[in-house]
């Protein structure tokens, strides 16, 4: 009896969250859906200005994905590899005592709230930029990119030292018995092996940075630009919507649709690399239980 | 002698798992070392690659010499020494890839990538781990597909592959059925041509079967060493005599 009340309790909270996502699916689509009989597909996809908010309205989503695009790229440039080189540095080459220190030390970055580090770009990192690039804007892509990398780096680390971290240590002893050095039973044995699991962390990682907000919209600037020259002011998917959103848009009108047209675009992208991410790690888990 | 051992002892942090052994071993002989469970068997055996700098608290004192060299003195290098001496482990340990990179890993690693060389090396390793002709035809399927004696050998061709002077082997078989254990044990016959063999087993028929010389040891102390024959027939301790006669263990 009481068994199958706790089943029962346990389903329907299954039960909410399904209807929860299907409800907010079904209200962007519906919302994206009028924004549509009103703005052709096309030119939505090839348009290469955004300018709903002017007079002379344009509904080209591409600057906005060219913004997502160059500030990600600029943020896994430094994420992938200090956070690959800190796991295998972590996994293969600290001691003990090291690892049970650093990691939780790098998992505080992840812990900073986003809204710190977008004023910390804005306000000290562009400043010391602007002293070695000095063409570089107050607003840019390049300072907030950076910081958005570095707090995106215990996401890589700590999951790809998961993933080396399960690495049978049989597989090392047989490396080394062949005279391997430490570095090569890193590379050629241990990252191979956790090939999977570093890869998921590398998409996670990169979808950590599409789904970026706060950063992007106070360090960035906002102004939707087609463009990937990473010196100039420039505005992001995820900015955008929140510009928008923050402002006195009255509902329903097109420059209120807008939001879930572009919210729609940001899901799917997001949707595809976390189911990425996810085949990646069932992959992974085959190999090794 | 391959090797002379000299008052070896070996400790993790502040346990000493091998109490002053000492012992001379031929080159290609094969030497069993038996004893009971927790005895200290795989802790001399990685002794002797020095598979146990691995392990953080790990500290030994006393001589390896390996052809006259000490195989601990500071400035020899590591790599080379497990070059000269391999070894195969208990679990098969193949590596995630096909056979073939397998067997030319240890090549690889050297900075051997001239396709001829290791196809060369990789036939005949595969050759005389006996197992050439059960994956001639399937070189570039993954290691993993094989059955676990097939494993056990492709890591003793693999082991090969690099041209070792000695093999070590502790508890090659005991993952492996019946049929798979008289393969390998086959097998560590025929490679006595070649190298010196060092093998640790539970197993005192195969130490009967393979050895030449055998050793006995008991709670980190070698209690017995001799030719194998009079091990089993007539020990001189008669702590071995318990052993062998299966009165402990
Ligand atoms: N990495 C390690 N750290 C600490 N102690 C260890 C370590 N490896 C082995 N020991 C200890 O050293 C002693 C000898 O272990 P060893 O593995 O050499 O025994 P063995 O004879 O090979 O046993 P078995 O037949 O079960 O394989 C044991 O008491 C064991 O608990
Ligand atoms: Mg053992």
């Amino acid at each position: 009896m009481k068994e199958r009340f706790i089943e029962g309790a346990l389903f329907l909270s299954a039960l909410f969250s399904i209807f929860v996502t299907l409800g907010i699916i079904a209200v962007l689509f519906f919302e994206t859906f009028g924004f549509f009989k009103e703005v052709s597909i096309i030119d939505f996809l090839t348009d290469t200005q955004w300018t709903p908010l002017f007079a002379e309205k344009h509904f080209g989503i591409l600057p906005l994905f060219t913004g997502t695009f160059l500030t990600t790229l600029i943020a896994i440039s430094v994420a992938l590899p200090v956070g690959l080189i800190s796991a295998i540095y972590l996994s293969e080459y600290a001691s003990e005592r090291i690892r049970t220190v650093v990691k939780p030390l790098l998992e505080v970055l992840a812990a900073v709230p986003t809204v710190v580090y977008g004023y910390f770009a804005l306000l000290f990192v562009t400043p010391l930029l602007q002293k070695v690039i000095p063409d570089l804007a107050g607003f840019n892509a390049l300072s907030p990119g950076i910081v958005m990398g570095v707090m995106i780096i215990p996401i890589v680390s700590s999951l790809s030292e998961d993933a080396m971290h399960a690495v049978p240590m049989g597989l090392r002893e047989g490396a080394y018995a062949l005279g391997a050095t430490r570095l090569q039973v890193a590379t050629r044995v241990v990252v191979p092996a956790a090939f999977s699991g570093i890869a998921a962390s590398f998409i996670l990682g990169i979808s950590r940075a599409v789904g970026e907000t706060m950063i992007l919209a106070i360090a960035a600037g906002q102004q939707p630009r087609l463009t990937l020259n990473p010196l100039v002011p420039l505005e992001t998917v995820t900015a955008y919507i929140v510009q928008v959103s923050l402002g006195d848009t009255p509902t329903g009108t097109i420059e209120y649709k807008t939001i879930f047209a572009v919210g729609i675009s940001l899901f799917v992208v997001t949707f595809v690399l976390n189911m990425i991410s996810y085949w990646l790690r069932q992959k992974f888990r085959e190999v090794y239980e | 002698m391959a090797f002379k051992i000299k008052e070896v002892s070996a400790f993790y942090g502040g346990k000493q798992a091998v109490k002053n052994v000492s012992l001379a071993i031929q080159a290609r002989s094969v030497t069993a070392i038996i004893g009971p469970s927790g005895c200290g068997k795989s802790t001399f055996i990685r002794c002797l690659n020095r598979m146990n700098d691995l392990v953080p608290q790990f500290r030994l004192e006393g001589e390896i010499l390996y052809n006259g060299t000490n195989i601990y003195s500071r400035d020899l290098d590591i790599t080379e020494v497990r070059r000269r001496i391999g070894m195969v482990f208990q679990k098969p340990n193949p590596f995630p890839k096909s056979i073939y990179e397998n067997a030319a890993y240890g090549l690889r690693i050297q900075g051997i990538s001239k396709k001829g060389t290791l196809d060369k090396v990789v036939e005949e390793s595969l050759k005389k781990a006996a197992l050439w002709e059960e994956v001639r035809d399937r070189l570039h399927a993954s290691a993993l597909a094989l059955s676990g004696g097939q494993q056990q050998r492709l890591c003793i061709a693999r082991a090969i592959a690099t041209q070792p002077e000695v093999i070590l082997f502790d508890e090659p078989c005991s993952a492996l059925d019946p049929i798979a254990t008289a393969k390998v044990e086959d097998l560590i016959t025929a490679l006595k041509k070649e190298y010196t063999v060092i093998i640790v087993t539970h197993n005192m028929q195969q130490a009967a079967r393979v050895s030449d010389v055998t050793g006995f040891f008991m709670m980190g102390e070698l209690i017995e060493f001799d030719i194998t024959q009079k091990i089993f027939t007539a020990p001189s301790n008669k702590l071995t005599e318990d052993y062998i006669t299966g009165r402990f263990g």
